[in-house]
């Protein structure tokens, strides 16, 4: 390993440059030598993860998984370090017209259902998996219309989800998944008119993302001062404060995984990581 | 009620049908702003999305999103536990508060300015965090004045339109020499009060805001001499189609006034000096002129200059006593000032014949003997101007009658 800690990012906005080279001062004013490489795509960034191409891994939470099932078929362990109060107990909806005639889930059968991008955890994935639980399968009881704004940024780009309100009100489907903090926004900013839609279901809370870790890095020293940096970090501190701003958070928090559970379970339900696991181990193994 | 029972009674919020999308935040901020940080807020409504909103809004802001009533966030009516973050009370910990709006308490005005407070309006509370900004005029004692306050608002009550304040339409009929004269003087004119347009407006830009008085002042003043600029050039064109001459060794000395990049010294050199002595100018021009036009515009612009030059003696003086090296680098402006513009032609002959032919009304021998005398007592009043501002100022007679001397000769 090299002399400074090296951090791996997707860039699913130019605004994640802005936010790590800022992390990136901070760090260095404490006396972390820490720099970061960015991924266009979170598979790429795993795979260069267990490639050893860097330490930490700020992973969304199916890039988590699909760290930590192939690190499992590996035989090698991912350790999730760290992820933002805002990462936690997050819930997504399903929202429909307000003048609809769906009622419950079940009247969803044969409609049309918006959703974000294909591996995106909040606006399909986790969506999905509660209709299906609920007694409406996907593309079998109804047909999934999908916004795919940006694929490999797994949903971080809020543009799917928009795109999926705008076509609930245009008439294009007949309901619309998205997460609980975009229906807020949207509501507030006007995308969603007040009183034009309703909540038709909410899902179970599930975690976001988190900094993940592989195998003994875990005892590394210079892991264990970033982590103790970050959850040293307070948001009165005005250095810090702006660079918790920006990333959306006002606190880091220790690394949690059974707030994966959902996620799993999806992903077992609809195989969406397998060929994935597959590519990368015959690549990786 | 006492402080406990208030703190009971708002520990429930009833939101009824406002939701999020509708204002229901402000509700909800207010009666966590009445407890304590751990302590819990009940709230309940029938908004459709209230639960979901609620969450995410918690989440957003920092407070813990503790229990819903039943299981459901969505539909009928809901009541969830919150509770108080810390984050707020985070954020302002380490706010400043810039200075005072009240100029009379001695803490109102800070020295030197933290560059944070940037455009905070004078006593806000500024967030610790703001960006720095790069106000390079940022020490009180070089700017301030307790007179500026009441500069201002005279400026402000005196502010007059040029449309209406000057009786454009009046008949006159003055000789076309005359005539001539008087354009070539408003076209020198012009040329000076852009000087003391760019000057204080360059300076403005560059001071910090907490100076709020200054700044006022400076603003005002640049649009005085934009009011200025505007009348001399229409006097100049009311009777001819084009204007008179600017030569290089007038704008050679206005030049030097324009990239001095000491606020001190710039202001010094103008106010001090270069309007000081245009007040004597534009006197003289006010009673010597043949149509009430450029009686008139020459009168409001001399009024106008009263306040710039009061405004020029009062921040030098109060910096010159707080600064007893001030003197000589102000002595020292004028004497390089005078070195740099030694082989300039100061004058141009045509504004000093211009000046004689209008205080001598013709072209008579004994007219013009007549009009060069009055622009022989006008430069010995300037001169007598220049010296008692600069004793205000603290220089010593002699020094006074050296400093005098040297001044442009160009008057601005
Ligand atoms: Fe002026
Ligand atoms: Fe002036």
């Amino acid at each position: 390993m090299a002399e400074t800690l090296l951090m791996g990012a997707v860039a699913y906005d130019p605004k994640v440059v802005t936010i790590w080279d800022g992390f990136k001062v901070y760090f260095a004013e404490q006396g972390l030598d820490f720099d970061f490489v960015l991924y266009s795509n979170y598979e790429r960034q795993v795979e260069a993860h267990f490639g050893g191409h860097f330490h930490v891994a700020w992973n969304s939470p199916l890039a988590w998984l699909q760290a930590e099932r192939f690190a499992k078929r590996a035989g090698r362990a991912a350790h999730a370090i760290a992820m933002r109060d805002t990462d936690r107990d997050l819930t997504s909806v399903v929202i429909v017209r307000d003048d609809s005639t769906i009622k419950s889930v079940n009247d969803l059968a044969g409609k049309k259902v918006g959703v974000g991008a294909a591996d995106s955890p909040q606006a399909t994935l986790i969506p999905l998996l509660h209709l299906a639980e609920a007694g409406v399968t996907p593309h079998d009881d109804f047909e999934v219309v999908r916004f795919d704004v940006d694929l490999g940024k797994h949903g971080d780009h809020v543009g799917g989800e928009r795109d999926a309100a705008k076509a609930l009100l245009d008439g294009r489907v007949d309901a619309a998944c998205l997460i609980d903090a975009n229906h807020l926004g949207f509501s507030k900013e006007g995308t969603l008119p007040s009183g034009a839609t309703r909540v038709l279901a909410q899902t179970k809370p599930y975690d976001h993302c988190n900094f993940t870790v592989l195998d003994g890095a875990i005892e590394d020293a210079r892991i264990k001062r970033f982590r103790e940096l970050l959850l040293g970090m307070s948001y009165d501190d005005p250095k810090v404060r702006p660079l918790l701003d920006l990333e959306g958070l006002k606190v880091w928090k220790d690394g949690r995984t059974e707030g994966y559970a959902l996620l799993e379970a999806a992903i077992d339900r609809f195989g969406t990581i397998e060929d994935f696991l597959a590519g990368l181990g015959k690549r990786c193994m | 009620m006492s402080g406990e029972a208030a703190r009971k009674a708002c520990a429930r919020l009833d939101l009824a049908d406002l939701g999020f999308d509708r204002g229901a935040h402000m509700l909800v901020a207010r009666a966590l702003s009445g407890i304590g940080v751990g302590e819990t807020l009940d709230v309940c409504g029938r908004a459709p999305a209230l639960g979901v909103h609620l969450r995410a809004w918690c989440r957003q802001m920092g407070h813990p999103f503790q229990t819903l009533g039943d299981d459901s966030e969505i539909g009928g009516d809901i009541v969830a536990r919150i509770a108080r973050g810390d984050v707020e009370i985070k954020r302002w910990a380490g706010a400043q508060r810039a200075g005072h709006p009240d100029r009379d308490r001695d803490d109102a005005v800070s020295e030197h300015p933290a560059p944070r407070w940037g455009l905070a309006a004078r006593g806000a509370l500024v967030e610790d965090s703001a960006p720095a900004f790069s106000f390079g005029i940022d020490h009180k004692h070089v700017v301030w004045t307790e007179e500026a306050p009441r500069l201002y608002a005279q400026a402000a009550a005196a502010q007059w339109d040029p449309a209406t304040a000057i009786p454009w339409d009046a008949p006159f009929d003055i000789p076309d020499d005359v005539e001539d004269a008087i354009v070539q003087v408003m076209t020198y004119l012009v040329e000076n009060e852009t000087a003391a347009l760019l000057v204080p407006a360059r300076f403005l830009a560059q001071m910090h805001p907490h100076f709020r008085e200054i700044l006022q002042l400076l603003a005002i003043q640049a649009a005085d001499e934009a009011r200025h600029i505007e009348v001399f050039t229409r006097r100049a064109l009311l009777r001819r189609e084009v204007l008179g001459l600017s030569t290089a060794g007038g704008q050679a000395s206005l030049k030097t006034l324009v990239d001095e990049p000491d606020f001190a010294l710039a202001m010094f050199l103008l106010s001090v000096l270069g309007e000081g002595t245009f007040l004597a100018l534009l006197w003289f021009l006010h009673r010597n002129a043949p149509d009430p036009v450029t009686r008139e515009v020459t009168k409001l612009a001399a009024q106008d200059e009263a306040r710039h030059v009061a405004f020029g003696l009062a921040h030098l003086s109060r910096h010159a006593e707080l600064d007893k090296t001030l003197h000589a680098r102000l002595a020292l402006a004028v004497e390089q000032r005078h070195e740099a513009l030694m082989q300039t032609a100061g004058l141009n002959s045509e504004v000093f014949d211009a000046l004689v032919l209008l205080a001598a009304g013709e072209f008579s021998p004994e007219a013009i003997e007549r009009g060069y005398q009055a622009v022989m007592t006008l430069q010995q009043e300037m001169d007598v101007g220049r010296r008692k501002r600069l004793a205000k100022l603290g220089f010593d007679d002699a020094e006074a009658e050296r400093l005098s001397a040297l001044h442009t000769r160009n008057f601005m």
